[in-house]
C-alpha cells in the first residue's frame, strides 16, 4: 500500500533558529558532571563510601594508637608511605567500583540515558561529564582519607605531618585514580548491565589482577608492565629512598633463580598515563557505538 | 520555516529479523500525527533511530532537514523527545533536572526559571517541583519527563506512548497538553496505543506492521479511502422494537445490509455507504416515531480502519 505525503527528493538541511545556543561538548560535560556529581554527593551510595573511608581509617588509628606507632611515627616519610603510599589506592578502587562501576552501563539498565540521550549532546560529553564526577566524588573520599591520616600525623608528628613529598604522592596517586577510573568506565561501557560491570571491576581491581601479576613474573619471567598493578607502588616512590632496584635475581637455597621486577619511577608513571588515555578512548569508542535497544 | 521530520529509506535489521523495513516518510508542518501500529511493529524502533538511540542499517533520518545519523546534536537541538519511561537521576528534584536540561540546550538562567515554572504547572507538579524524583511514582517521573520534553519549547516533538505509566486523569491531561501543543507553530509525532487519543488530537495518521508503512494520511482521508465498505452502528429505543418492524422498516431502509438484535430496545445494523448513507439511515429511523435515544457507530472509524489493515498475522 503507497503512503500519501512521502519524500521523493532530500531536502536542504535547513538551520533551525534555535540550534546556535547549543553548548559546546566541553560545557555540556562539565555542566553535566556538575549535576551527576550532585546526583552522586545525595545518594547512598556516597554515605556507604565515606563509611568504608571511615572504617580504614578508625582500623589504623586504633592499630597506630594501640602499637605506639610501632617505628612508623618516626619519620613522615616512613608513615606516609605506609598509610598513604600503601593504602590509598584500596580507597581508590572501592570509590572506582562505587562511583564508576555503573556510571555508563546504569545508562542503559537503568534507562537514565533516554533522559540524557535525547537532549541535543554529544555521547563525548556523557561520557565526559560522568567520568568527571566520579573523579570528583572519588576525590571526595580520597581527601577525607588524607585528612584522617594527616590528623594522625598531626598527632604523632606535630609540624613535620605534612611533608612537600605527599603533595608530590597526591600528584601520583591522582594519575592512578585517572587510570583507574579510566578502566572501570571502559568495563563500564562494555557492559550494559551494571551488576556485570561492577562484578567485573570489583574482581579485577581488587585481587584478579594481583594474581595475572604474579602468574606472568612466575610462569612467563616477563617484566608485567601491561598491568596497572604493576606501576601502583610508585605512589609510594616519593617517600622511598633510595628507590628498589628495576631488577632483582636472588637465588633460592636449592639453587633456582626468583626474579621480581619493580617499575622505575618514569615507567610507572608512563603505565599509569597509558592506562588513563587508552581505556578512556577504548571506553568512549564503546559507548559511543552501544545501542539503547 | 516550517518544521519537518523525514526518514529516507530508513531500515533496521536485528539479525534476520527486520523491525523497519524501508521506511518513506516525510511529516512537515505544525500538525499533530498519530504513529499507529501494533506491538512490535517498529514504531518504537523508528523513534529511537530519530534521535540516534540506535542506528539504522540503511537510510537515514533527518529533523528539520538535519541527518540525526550525521549531526545529532544539530538536529535533536530543535527537537524535544520522550522516548519510553526515561529514569531522571533519583537525587535531583525536577527543578534541578529542568535546569540542568535547560543548561545543555542553552537556555539561559531567567528562561529556564521562567519555563520551568510553567511546563511544571502544565504537567501538574508544582508542588513536587523541590522534591527528591527517586521518590516519585512512574506517573509522576513521566510527567517530569514531558515538563522536561517541553522546557526549550521545541518545535518537533517525538513521543513515544506518552502516556504509559499514567493514571486516567493523567492520560486526560496529557491529551489536553498535546493539544494544546499543535495550535502553536510545531509538528507533534507521537506513537500511541489509544486510538481514541489519536482521533482526539491528530490530525493525520501513519499506520506501521511489521516494520512497513501501510499509509500516512489525514484522518479524513484515511477513513474515506478504507470504509468506503459497511460501518456497525448500535441503535437504541425507548421503546420494543418488534422484530417484524425490523425485518421491515428497518432492513428496508437504503444502506442498511443486516440488522442483529442485542435486546428488545437495541439493534446493530451494518451499513455500507459511507456518511451519507448513516444520515438517511438515522434519519428514516427517527421517522419510526419510536423514540430514538442512541445511534453511534460501535467502534470509531479509526479502529474499524486499523482492524482492517492490520491482522494477528499479516497486515491486510
Amino acid at each position: 500500500m503507497s503512503a500519501a505525503p512521502v519524500a521523493s527528493a532530500p531536502g536542504a538541511p535547513v538551520e533551525p533558529p534555535r540550534a546556535d545556543g547549543v553548548p559546546g561538548t566541553w560545557t555540556q560535560a562539565l555542566l553535566l558532571s556538575r549535576y551527576q556529581l550532585r546526583d552522586y554527593l545525595r545518594a547512598r551510595r556516597f554515605v556507604l563510601m565515606m563509611a568504608i573511608v571511615a572504617a580504614i581509617g578508625a582500623i589504623l588509628t586504633f592499630v597506630l594508637a594501640y602499637f605506639h606507632g610501632a617505628g612508623l611515627t618516626g619519620s613522615s616519610d616512613a608513615f606516609y608511605g605506609s598509610t598513604w603510599g600503601g593504602g590509598v589506592y584500596v580507597v581508590m578502587i572501592f570509590s572506582g567500583i562505587i562511583f564508576g562501576g555503573d556510571a555508563i552501563a546504569g545508562e542503559f539498565q537503568n534507562k537514565t540515558g533516554y533522559f540524557l540521550m535525547g537532549l541535543p549532546i554529544r555521547r563525548t560529553s556523557v561520557y565526559v561529564g560522568k567520568f568527571l564526577a566520579a573523579l570528583g566524588a572519588s576525590l571526595v573520599a580520597v581527601l577525607f582519607y588524607l585528612a584522617i591520616l594527616v590528623g594522625n600525623g598531626a598527632y604523632y608528628m606535630g609540624a613535620g605531618a605534612f611533608p612537600v613529598t605527599l603533595l608530590e604522592s597526591f600528584g601520583i596517586a591522582l594519575l592512578y585514580l585517572l587510570a583507574l577510573l579510566g578502566a572501570v568506565f571502559l568495563f563500564s561501557s562494555m557492559f550494559k548491565n551494571s551488576l556485570y560491570a561492577v562484578l567485573v571491576v570489583a574482581v579485577l581491581f581488587l585481587f584478579g589482577f594481583t594474581i595475572i601479576e604474579e602468574l606472568i613474573v612466575a610462569l612467563v619471567k616477563i617484566e608485567p608492565w601491561f598491568i596497572i598493578d604493576y606501576a601502583r607502588p610508585v605512589i609510594a616512590y616519593p617517600f622511598t629512598s633510595p628507590l628498589p632496584a628495576h631488577v632483582v635475581t636472588s637465588t633460592g637455597p636449592r639453587g633456582g633463580t626468583t626474579t621480581t621486577y619493580n617499575p622505575t619511577y618514569a615507567e610507572g608513571l608512563a603505565i599509569l598515563t597509558g592506562y588513563f588515555l587508552i581505556t578512556a578512548v577504548a571506553g568512549l569508542f564503546f559507548f559511543e557505538r552501544e545501542e539503547f535497544t | 520555516m516550517s518544521p519537518s521530520i523525514e526518514a529516507r529509506n530508513l531500515t533496521r535489521r536485528f539479525g534476520a529479523f527486520t523491525a523497519l523495513d524501508h521506511l518513506n516518510l516525510k511529516v512537515e508542518g505544525s500538525k499533530c500525527v498519530g504513529f499507529l501500529g501494533p506491538n512490535g511493529a517498529g514504531k518504537t524502533t523508528t523513534l529511537k533511530m530519530f534521535t540516534d538511540l540506535i542506528f539504522p542499517s540503511e537510510g537515514e533520518a533527518f529533523i528539520n532537514g538535519i541527518s540525526v545519523q550525521a549531526d545529532r546534536k544539530q538536529a535533536l537541538a530543535s527537537c524535544g523527545v520522550l522516548i519510553e519511561t526515561p529514569e531522571i537521576y533519583g537525587s535531583l528534584t525536577p527543578r534541578e533536572a529542568l535546569d540542568m536540561v535547560g543548561g545543555l540546550r542553552g537556555m539561559d538562567a531567567p528562561e529556564i526559571r521562567e519555563r520551568t515554572d510553567r511546563v511544571l504547572d502544565e504537567v501538574r507538579m508544582t508542588e513536587w517541583a523541590d522534591h527528591k524524583i527517586g521518590r516519585f511514582s512512574k506517573g509522576m517521573k513521566q510527567r517530569v519527563n514531558i515538563a522536561s520534553t517541553l522546557l526549550s519549547d521545541p518545535m518537533v516533538l517525538l513521543l513515544d506512548e506518552p502516556s504509559t505509566g499514567l493514571d486516567p486523569r493523567g492520560v486526560a491531561e496529557v491529551r489536553d497538553i498535546i493539544r494544546g501543543l499543535k495550535s502553536e507553530n510545531r509538528l507533534v509525532f507521537f506513537s500511541s496505543h489509544l486510538l481514541s487519543e489519536v482521533v482526539d488530537v491528530c490530525d493525520e495518521v501513519a499506520l506501521l506492521n511489521h516494520g512497513k508503512l501501510l499509509f500516512y494520511d489525514t484522518l479524513a482521508n484515511v477513513t474515506g479511502r478504507f470504509l468506503a465498505g459497511a460501518t456497525e452502528v448500535s441503535v437504541e429505543f425507548l421503546e420494543p422494537v418488534p422484530d417484524d418492524l425490523a425485518r421491515g422498516s428497518i432492513a428496508a431502509l437504503p444502506g442498511v445490509q443486516t440488522w442483529t438484535r442485542q435486546d428488545p430496545q437495541r439493534l446493530t445494523l451494518t451499513i455500507a455507504g459511507g456518511p451519507a448513507a448513516k444520515a438517511r439511515v438515522l434519519e428514516g429511523l427517527v421517522a419510526l416515531h419510536k423514540g430514538l435515544v442512541a445511534f453511534k457507530e460501535s467502534r470509531s472509524a479509526l479502529e474499524e480502519v486499523y482492524l482492517s489493515q492490520v491482522t494477528d498475522g499479516e497486515s491486510a
